[in-house]
């Protein structure tokens, strides 16, 4: 018997020794947890830094201050309601005039050329849609903010900040800005095309709402279809399926499905979609039923998962008290998982938002300007306007890129947060 | 180890005794002459094993029968296949004859929703569904388009919650919910949500095990009176239990249907030695 004995004091001794190793392992892990919820943070900090101070400018973009006139012989045209005048108008010669007026020394093709520079080159078609909207300014002249050309923009902003930018401007441009933002004719405004026009190859005129509104119908479209079919999906496997090798089968193999690459479902789309059932190419058709099969398994397993954790008493009490299994479901298992279901939802949905890649095999990355108006326009969406914009050499789109970035995350995070919300304020305690 | 500790001995030697015989015969009284449900061989098997072995008994009309036995002895799988709740268990089998009224509830044609509805089933935990009190007593009704209009659905509600004596409790808060009430008050709006129906059975499987002993008393006394109506057949835990409400007992052991006699009978002499092993205490 020489093996120490186990007396309470002995025990108390080992105890005590054991105690301060065992905090501090405990002291240790929760530092460990504190550094990884800091690395989290600062890499988020950096991401939305980063996007903000490079993509606050574009919400602001700079005017010129002229005094343009209205004139029919310059413009030719006289009646407003001929279209076919409207469409032969030549609109630029406007702002053109303007800018000659304000800067009357200036001569020579070259140096001219450099002053219409001045503004976009689509300011004459912003000054048309004015002269429609009060036809009785046709032959008058009146003193408008119009809009500035891209590369004068990026300087004037560089310029306001102290670091000018000026190597796409020549030194003349440079002078005549410089005179303009003394006389108070030159500022800076809200930037509303960038909510209300669609892309465009000019910087100042390009806009997110033809992508926002692709993005709109896709995700409906997704939503539509996704949803009743995934619910009714994940209701019949986890109450009605028998439990045999084919529903295991299944569950397996719906598990694979949200783990595919998103790339692999575009293919699969244009093969099946385009190819076979000859939807239109870059239309929200095809993008929302590329889409619904990638977010099919995401709420089929969600919502199993939310019907899963209905409890079964629940269901006991429902049957035993005479119900069919249909009403059991319907009046029982599904009001329950509803919240759970629509958190699934709206987190898938808020992954088929951010996916641009599956989207590149359907054509929707088209460079499309016009507005989409229905499910079947063509139309981009905005993770796709994200990835256009950010490939065009134009050094207005970095800002751009930005902002677009900007709003797609402030769409994610309204989702995210509504989904956290919905959950909060749904979820019942039994 | 302390071998020599007198208790522990005579456990031992009950232990000896307790594996029953494959032809063991129920003893006492489990036939009467008019009876509600009648139970003929019956076999339940979960996959290959059988949990039931050939068990035959009737229930009597608005009597209470109590059936006790040790943990795992299969009387709360009996119970559940008198109106078929085993069936939402895939692996489980239910072979033999269980009538109700002469009908076997095993025939093919048998509809469980209209089975179910007369024979009713109140839970070990307190289930109601997280709605209000009075749509939980109505859902049964409801489903089954027992109120014309909505005046006798009141009414159907409020004698129910009277019957399960829960009325006066609940008659102000109606609509709140009826996972708010206490645990006590909740199995009495279980039991008041079963009778709305008007079953003709109701099956209790350990009604009061996750009660205190306040609320098990309400819900005795209350079983005591629903007697009056209903047939009802109780599975639980506690002999006092069994003593207090009971007609007959029944004693379950491994899955055998050992002896079911008159309550007091069963209490104060029982005819088989492992019904006395068990009251006595000796297991458990």
């Amino acid at each position: 018997m020489n093996k120490p004995v186990n007396t309470p004091v002995n025990n108390l001794e080992k105890i005590r020794k054991s105690l301060s190793r065992r905090n501090r392992s405990e002291r240790l892990f929760r530092w460990y947890g504190r550094l990884a919820i800091f690395i989290g943070l600062a890499a988020v900090t950096v991401l939305f830094t980063d996007i903000v101070s490079k993509g606050h400018g574009a919400f602001r973009i700079a005017y010129l201050q002229l005094e343009v006139g209205y004139d029919q012989d310059l413009i030719g045209v006289d009646n407003l309601t001929d279209p076919e005048q409207l469409i032969l108008g030549n609109w630029q010669a406007v702002p053109k005039q303007a800018l000659r007026q304000q800067f009357p020394d200036v001569a020579g093709r070259s140096d001219k050329r450099k002053l219409y520079g001045l503004v976009s080159n689509g300011s004459g078609f912003d000054l048309k849609d004015r002269l429609l909207a009060n036809p009785l300014l046709l032959g008058t002249r009146e003193t408008v903010w119009v809009l500035a050309d891209d590369d004068i923009d990026t300087y004037y902003k560089s310029w306001l900040d102290g670091e000018p930018y000026a190597a796409r401007l020549s030194d003349k441009q440079v002078k005549w800005i410089g005179e303009l933002h003394d006389q108070g004719k030159i500022r800076l405004q809200f930037n509303s095309n960038l909510f209300t026009r669609g892309d465009s190859r000019e910087p100042e005129q390009a806009g997110i709402r033809g992508a926002v509104m692709g993005s709109l119908f896709t995700l409906l479209l997704t939503l539509m279809l996704s949803f009743p079919v995934g619910v009714a999906a994940a209701i019949y496997l986890e109450e009605f399926a028998p439990k045999n090798g084919w529903t295991d089968f299944i569950e397996v193999n719906i598990n694979n499905l949200a783990a595919v690459p998103s790339i692999i479902f575009g293919l699969l789309g244009l093969a099946i979609f385009i190819n076979f059932f000859h939807v239109p190419r870059s239309v929200p058709i095809v993008g929302g039923l590329v889409l619904t099969l990638m977010t099919l398994p995401t709420i089929i397993i969600t919502s199993r998962a939310a019907i899963k954790s209905v409890p079964p008493s629940i269901r006991e009490a429902a049957l035993g008290m005479g119900a069919s299994k249909y009403q059991m479901v319907m009046h029982h298992v599904l009001p329950l998982a509803l919240p759970g279901m629509l958190t699934g939802a709206i987190i898938g949905m808020a992954q088929a938002l951010g996916e641009s890649a599956p989207l590149l095999m359907i054509g929707m990355v088209a460079f499309i300007v016009d507005i989409p108006a229905g499910f079947n326009d063509p139309a981009t969406v905005l993770p796709v306007q994200i990835f256009l914009w950010a490939d065009s050499p134009e050094r207005a789109f970095i800002e751009k890129t930005s902002a677009a970035i900007m709003v797609l995350l402030s769409f994610l995070i309204v989702m995210n947060t509504s989904a956290v919300w919905l959950r909060k304020r749904l979820e019942r305690r039994w | 180890m302390n071998a020599t500790d007198p208790a522990m001995g005579a456990k031992a030697e009950v232990k000896q005794n307790l594996e029953v015989a494959d032809n063991q015969v129920t003893v006492g009284s489990c036939f009467t002459d008019a009876p509600k449900m009648t139970m003929r061989n019956v076999n339940v098997f979960y996959d290959d094993k059988q949990a039931i072995h050939n068990v035959s008994v009737d229930i009597a009309k608005n009597e209470v029968i109590a059936m006790i036995g040790p943990s795992g002895c299969g009387k709360s799988t009996f119970l559940r296949s008198l109106n078929r709740m085993n069936d939402t268990v895939e692996s489980c089998r239910v072979e033999g004859e269980i009538c109700m009224d002469g009908e076997n509830l095993y025939a093919p044609k048998l509809d469980v929703v209209e089975l179910r509805a007369r024979v009713g089933m109140v839970f070990q935990k307190p289930n109601p569904f997280p709605k209000s009190i009075y749509d939980n007593v109505a859902y049964g009704p409801k489903i089954h388009g027992l109120a014309d209009t909505r005046v006798d659905l009141d009414e159907i509600v409020e004698n129910s919650l009277r019957k399960a004596s829960l009325w006066e409790e609940v008659k102000e808060r109606l609509h709140q919910s009826g996972t708010g009430l206490s645990g006590g008050q909740q199995q009495r709006l279980c039991i008041a949500r079963a009778i709305a129906v008007s079953p003709e059975v109701i099956l209790m499987d350990e009604p009061c095990s996750a009660l205190d002993p306040i609320a098990t008393a309400k819900i005795e006394e209350l079983i005591e009176e629903l007697s009056q109506n209903f047939t009802i057949a109780i599975v639980t835990h506690s002999m006092q239990q069994a003593a207090r409400v009971s007609h007959r007992t029944a004693y379950f052991h491994l899955g055998r249907l050992i002896e079911v006699n008159p309550t007091e009978q069963v209490f104060t002499m029982p005819e088989h030695e492992l019904t006395e092993a068990y009251i006595t205490g000796r297991f458990g």
